[in-house]
């Protein structure tokens, strides 16, 4: 299980709104160079913007992809906006809240906000939120073919729809 | 037309990431404003989302505002041109869009290129003017 950047689904309501959240965990290799330590300052882990909004994107994702069980191939096509507030370190947990704006055949519109529980007994403090558009990639791209299979949802989101009861949703 | 205008502009400008000074009527989606195909997508939702009230929902059908799946018709287009039933169909379909100077041309495509900024405003136009 690889490129899996959301740990658990922990809210659902059908075709408008998904909850999941993330550990961030020493353990994960890429913190070591983000940042290493160099130029006379020491190292300081923090998780990489890039992955948050990934994790954002797989939330939301997720949530497209359900409204219709599965089927089609939904892909990142735009950032519209996206913003941070503050780091997120390890040990910490992030809070992925997706809405669904609009949806049709060729692709969705989501916004996605961001919370942080630094687990010093402040609860959700807001991180940051993005503006995420999807297409429904075989719906789109015009005189390209894609494989035939759902490339798009593995065995791994599987598995983490499966961890909250919801593999159901798949048609 | 003039707060038709404006609505548009705004959606441009954010969508596109262009400043409201580039966004004239006349400036061309994909030439002037460099928008791109999932950009169009963008374009429609917010188009939906700002047009529609209560009473009257805004909703575009596929192909209704960008034409789509040219390429796949071979009665539109042959070897990359439109054919004579093609720009028909284009002039029909799209009376938003001018193509009296695409007709010289035909590449398909150029198709894209002939989309301006005034062709979304009297596309809103003519789309709120029917009535519900």
């Amino acid at each position: 299980m690889r490129w899996m950047w959301i740990d658990r689904i922990v809210e659902f309501e059908p075709n408008q709104r998904l909850v999941a959240i993330k550990n961030v965990s020493l353990a994960e290799e890429h913190l070591h160079d983000h940042f290493a330590a160099g130029d006379g300052l020491p190292a300081l882990p923090l998780m990489p913007a890039t992955l948050l909004i990934e994790g954002m994107a797989q939330t939301a994702g997720i949530l497209v992809g359900s409204v219709g069980g599965f089927k089609e191939k939904v892909i990142l096509g735009k950032i519209t906006s996206a913003r941070f507030d503050a780091d997120v370190f390890p040990g910490q947990t992030v809070r992925y809240e997706a809405r669904l704006e609009r949806i049709d055949a060729h692709g969705a519109s989501t916004r996605v906000v961001v919370t942080r529980n630094t687990h010093a007994g402040d609860g959700w403090e807001p991180l940051g939120r993005a503006d995420l558009l999807f297409s429904h990639i075989d719906q789109n791209l015009a005189g390209v073919t894609f494989p035939k299979e759902n490339f798009v949802f593995s065995e791994t989101f599987r598995t983490v729809l499966r961890a909250a009861g919801l593999e159901g949703l798949y048609s | 037309m003039s707060e038709i205008f404006e609505s548009v502009r705004e959606i441009l400008a954010e969508a596109l990431g262009a400043d409201e000074d580039e966004i004239t009527l006349s400036a061309s989606l994909t030439g002037d404003l460099e928008a791109e195909s999932i950009d169009f997508l963008d374009i429609v939702f917010r188009l939906e989302k700002k047009f529609s009230t209560p009473e009257r929902p805004f909703k575009l059908e596929q192909g209704e505002l960008f034409p789509e799946n040219l390429m796949e018709n071979s009665e539109w287009v042959v070897d990359g041109k439109l054919t004579d039933a093609g720009m028909d169909m284009l002039r029909k379909r799209m009376p938003h869009v001018d193509f009296s100077a695409f007709d010289s041309d035909r590449d398909v495509n150029h198709v894209s290129e002939l989309f301006t900024v005034k062709s979304i405003v009297d596309f809103v136009e003519r789309k709120l003017a029917v009535p519900a």
